[in-house]
């Protein structure tokens, strides 16, 4: 019944209509308006989805809700869309998360109000954008465009340090990009077309391969982050307003892992395979490393962001494990598992980290000089009892209990790791303790004990924005946890197809296959 | 042999009819009272219409290459694309000023017939097929321009930022005169067509000596490095207005005149001038983005930032002879460079008052709490400048990275974003400055009042630079064919 609708033209051009809508109310007079506006803009995006999902064909690896024109003839460059199976879940992800910023911001601002809004529907259609993009260059304006609404509104409306963070997040990013975008120029002069797919299997020798795969990553590597160019991101978190943290850490992040999937792992196998240690040995020092970081951060905000990189690194570790396992086992049903639990892995990392991120923002909304600091709270839970128990759920995601979201990608990951190489999935596996020792220690000292000050003796509870924001996230949360089918189902043809198309050629055609995905 | 057929004066239409527009304004200003002056600024703005509209049909009907003046006149698609872009800019250049200049009571008619004048040499320039006529019409640009500088007469900077630019540029000149000299003896020809064929057949050593001296007349019309140091001085001290008049039109003739000379007079030298090019487009990039970041004055700061602008421009020359689309890149980027630097100037001469230049950095702090579309103006700008999707500057960068992969020169489109990269920190300070800081107390109290005719004029340039970056597709074509 929807399948005539250009459905993700929509998504991406409708908040950027409600943007401009929203923009045009004018100064802070006018601010319900704008405040209604983005709300509905942003629900009926995400109503959108359920067209989306439904005419979904999860049997079949192509992409889907085709969309092409010509774009810019002298370059052959399209506006072409389209999505699979990952990207699918991406978007209903990002809409989502659009909706809770949107919903949050109605209460965390109050000066700019328009502006504010429109920074997030901007970035909500930026984002959906990259992952409904099929052609390069389409897939880059989207990837920078951006940056200018994120470098805005951490400017605009974050904490005192917050020009140092914007600036710094926008460079650092920028960075990244510029090289990207040679390596996609150099491709589609090999190629003879911007379009993503065709850079598959495009005859690149090894030095080409390598070169392009350190283009391609350091890029990625940014967005993700991986260490040692994560620097940006505690000081990005830290200083942007909480709507922002939670699209940097709910969105942004997943940008990254994301790009791994689109270009390096199909374009450039051969290297991906010969250079799979060097981002295994990164993605376990994100882990462990960053892990030890976290746990001595005073800053609440900061303490999340760095178990941000934490987790991504078990998402990085599960795409690059899988060249190793189809190496040295021939495995392939391992390699699948490996890379769904990298992909599992941002998604629940969305919800629990975006939640964190919010619950951190009211607290410091409560407290009179907006602090962040764990030695200033204090026995929340007894002034705040149901913020306390969904905040629990929201940790124990984090640490990854069976049941939370957090435990699936995380199982899936070190599972498929243990069979393969012992070692690296016994480092993997200290995130669990690490998880637990920051999270939990800092929920303890936040949450536990007696009311320390008159601060927190008078915070009230949760109002009713913020307790729909949260409900919608347990669910979220419970969910992936106990019943992840739905996710893994429209995830399966797709990544099977992708793992294939991964791998150095000749390599996947010999191995036992021993799930069908074609099914 | 000697062609005594009259020359075919349809062809040099919009030159005419703005030389007998410019004596019939000349002697209208004079019989003008004072409060009637508008009238002179309507009439060269109509000038510019009817120049404008007497290039179009030429292009629609003329689509292969006319020469005509004994060769030293040529009429293609080149030339009259050239022409609409100077038009153009100039056109939306003398509304900017209008404002500026009469609260400033500078030369109010005197200012816009010079400017006539100057539009005048550039449309030579890009019709220019022989030596001559290029150093004719740069010399009637740039005269008129020396004037226009020190047209501001209470201002200090303004009469010793004339005297630097009037010297430095008379050097140039000089060098240009000195070049075509040689190459005149060599090859006993001024014609662009008539050098390319006699130093493809004999060609020497001396010719390069020749080649070095009209280059860096070239470079010094540009503002690249080296012959850059007057472009900074030059922007700061001359009325803003000015300075918005220089850093536009005039970089598209100079693009003009550079492909006559060095892509179609001498295509067999192909590799020595892309081997200077290359270390003039590194330079450029280098010096003026690193050099734009310490600067306190926002005038100084793009000053800085045209430099790094031409070293990109350059990038599409140098990649020009081994691929497909380099040329059309360079005039893609310098057009789009023009009306992104036109918008920004604009908007600088727009914020200051009589008696009060507000040019420093410091002066943007807060704009948008003071003028929130102004602000989202200059942000667009900026971006585009930084080179940023979706604006029109990242497809004029990424014109030139296709043509510089196309040529093999993989490392110097690395080499150009990492100077990009620098170039985003300005950029995005100006843009911090305006969004992230409330307004002095001083400036907060003052509101940003324009009058209609500037308002419209600033949206339609912040729209178009993010209207081109969406669809691009058009101009990049319209730069193609020409080329």
């Amino acid at each position: 019944m929807f399948s005539h609708l250009p459905i993700l033209s929509i998504l991406i051009w409708l908040p950027l209509l409600g943007a401009v809508l929203v923009l045009m109310t004018g100064n802070d007079k006018q601010a319900n308006w704008a405040r209604t506006i983005a709300v509905l803009v942003a629900v009926l995006s995400l109503l959108l989805c359920i067209p989306l999902c439904l005419g979904f064909d999860a049997n079949s690896y192509a992409m889907q809700y085709r969309e092409d024109y010509l774009w810019i003839d002298s370059y052959k460059i399209h506006y072409s869309l389209g999505i699979d199976g990952i990207s699918l879940v991406m978007i209903v992800l990002t809409n989502f998360t659009g909706l809770l910023v949107v919903l949050a911001g109605i209460e965390a601002t109050k000066i700019r109000v328009a502006q504010y809004m429109a920074t997030f529907l901007t970035m909500q259609a930026m984002i959906v954008g990259v992952f409904a993009s099929m052609d390069a260059i389409l897939f880059y304006v989207f990837w920078e465009g951006m940056l200018i609404p994120m470098y805005l509104n951490i400017g605009m409306w974050g904490s005192a340090n917050r020009e140092y963070a914007s600036i710094k997040f926008f460079l650092y990013t920028f960075l990244g990009s510029l090289l990207m975008l040679v390596a996609l120029v150099y491709l589609a002069q090999r190629s003879g077309s911007f379009e993503i797919q065709s850079f598959y299997h495009l005859p690149l020798n090894l030095e080409e391969q390598k070169l392009l795969f350190f283009a391609f990553l350091l890029s990625f590597a940014v967005k993700v982050p991986m260490w040692p160019v994560h620097t940006w991101l505690p000081d990005a978190h830290t200083e942007a307003p909480a709507g922002g943290s939670v699209v940097l850490a709910a969105l942004m992040l997943k940008l990254g892992v994301y790009g791994f999937l689109r270009f390096n792992m199909p374009i450039l196998p051969v290297a991906c395979q010969e250079l799979a240690w060097v981002m295994i040995i990164l993605s376990l020092i994100a882990i462990v490393y960053i892990g030890l970081i976290a746990i001595v951060q005073t800053d609440m905000k900061k303490l999340i962001a760095y178990s941000s990189i934490s987790h991504m690194g078990i998402a990085t570790l599960g795409c690059f494990m899988a060249y190793d396992i189809v190496k040295d086992s021939q495995n392939l049903q391992s390699a699948y598992m490996s890379l769904e639990g990298a992909v599992v892995q941002m998604v629940s990392h969305a919800f629990g980290s975006g939640a964190m991120f919010l619950g951190v923002g009211w607290l410091a909304d409560r407290y009179y000089n907006h602090s962040r600091l764990i030695k200033s709270y204090g026995g929340v839970a007894n002034t705040m009892p149901v913020f306390a128990a969904f905040f629990m759920l929201f940790a124990l995601s984090n640490v990854g209990l069976p049941g939370t979201a957090g435990f699936v990608g995380e199982f899936m990951v070190i599972m498929s790791a243990m069979r393969t190489h012992f070692w690296v999935a016994m480092v993997a596996a200290t995130t669990l303790i690490l998880g637990a020792s920051y999270t939990l220690w800092m929920y303890k000292r936040v949450f536990f004990g007696e009311v320390t000050n008159d601060q927190v003796a008078s915070f009230k509870d949760l109002n009713w924005i913020e307790l729909s924001n949260y409900l919608l996230l347990g669910i979220g949360v419970l969910w992936l946890g106990l019943y992840p089918e739905p996710v893994i189902r429209v995830l399966q043809v797709t990544l099977g197809h992708l793992l294939v198309q991964s791998m150095p050629f000749g390599v996947a055609m010999n191995l036992p296959v021993e799930f069908s995905y074609f099914a | 042999m000697i062609d005594f057929a009259l020359p075919t004066f349809s062809l040099a239409g919009p030159e005419i009819a703005m030389l007998i527009m410019a004596g019939i304004i000349l002697l209208v200003d004079v019989m003008l009272p004072e409060r009637l002056r508008i009238v002179t600024y309507l009439l060269v703005q109509a000038t510019l219409v009817i120049a404008f509209l007497l290039a179009i049909p030429q292009y629609r009907h003329h689509s292969e290459v006319l020469v005509t003046f004994n060769g030293h006149y040529v009429v293609d698609r080149l030339a009259i694309l050239l022409k609409l872009f100077i038009y153009v800019m100039s056109f939306a250049s003398f509304v900017y000023a209008r404002q500026y200049i009469e609260e400033r009571k500078m030369l109010r008619g005197e200012y816009y017939i010079l400017g006539l004048f100057c539009v005048m040499g550039m449309s030579v320039m890009a019709s220019a097929y022989s030596l001559l006529t290029i150093y004719l019409g740069l010399e009637l640009l740039s005269l008129p321009l020396y004037a226009m500088v020190a047209s501001y007469k209470d201002s200090q900077q303004a009469i010793e930022a004339a005297m630097k630019y009037f010297i430095m540029g008379a050097l140039a000149s000089g060098l240009l005169l000195y070049g075509i000299s040689i190459l005149y003896g060599l090859t006993g020809s001024i014609s662009i067509p008539g050098i390319a064929q006699a130093i493809h057949t004999a060609p020497s050593s001396t010719v390069m000596l020749a080649l070095i001296f009209i280059m860096a007349a070239l470079i010094f019309k540009f503002g690249a490095v080296p012959f850059h140091m007057w472009v900074p001085d030059v922007y700061q001290g001359a009325p803003t207005t000015v300075t918005l008049f220089i850093a536009s039109a005039p970089k598209i003739a100079a693009f003009g005149i550079t492909m006559r000379i060095l892509v179609q007079g001498m295509p067999s030298l192909h590799i020595a001038w892309e081997q200077i090019l290359i270390v003039i487009a590194v330079l450029s990039m280098f010096m003026g983005n690193l050099l734009a970041i310490v600067q306190a004055n926002i005038k100084r700061m793009l000053a800085y930032s045209s430099i790094a602008h031409i070293g990109y421009t350059l990038l599409g020359i140098i990649a020009g002879p081994n691929s497909q689309h380099g040329y059309s890149a360079a005039l893609f980027y310098i057009s789009t460079y023009v009306l992104v630097a036109v918008g920004a100037f604009g908007i600088i001469s727009l914020l200051s008052r009589s008696g009060l230049e507000l040019d420093k950095l410091e002066d943007y702090r807060g704009l948008n709490a003071r003028s929130p579309w102004l602000a989202f103006m200059m942000l667009l700008l900026m971006f585009s400048m930084a080179g940023v999707p979706p604006t029109v500057g990242f497809f004029a960068k990424l014109g030139l990275l296709v043509s510089l992969v196309e040529a093999h020169l993989v490392w110097l489109a690395v080499a150009a974003l990492i100077f990009a990269l620098i170039g985003a920190y300005y950029y995005l300070r100006v843009v911090m400055l305006m969004y992230f800081e409330e307004p002095t107390e001083a400036y907060a109290r003052t509101p940003v009042v324009l009058s209609p005719d500037m308002m419209i004029a600033v949206t339609i340039n912040g729209i178009a630079v993010l209207a081109l970056g969406i669809l691009p597709s058009t101009l990049i074509e319209l730069c193609r064919i020409v080329i």
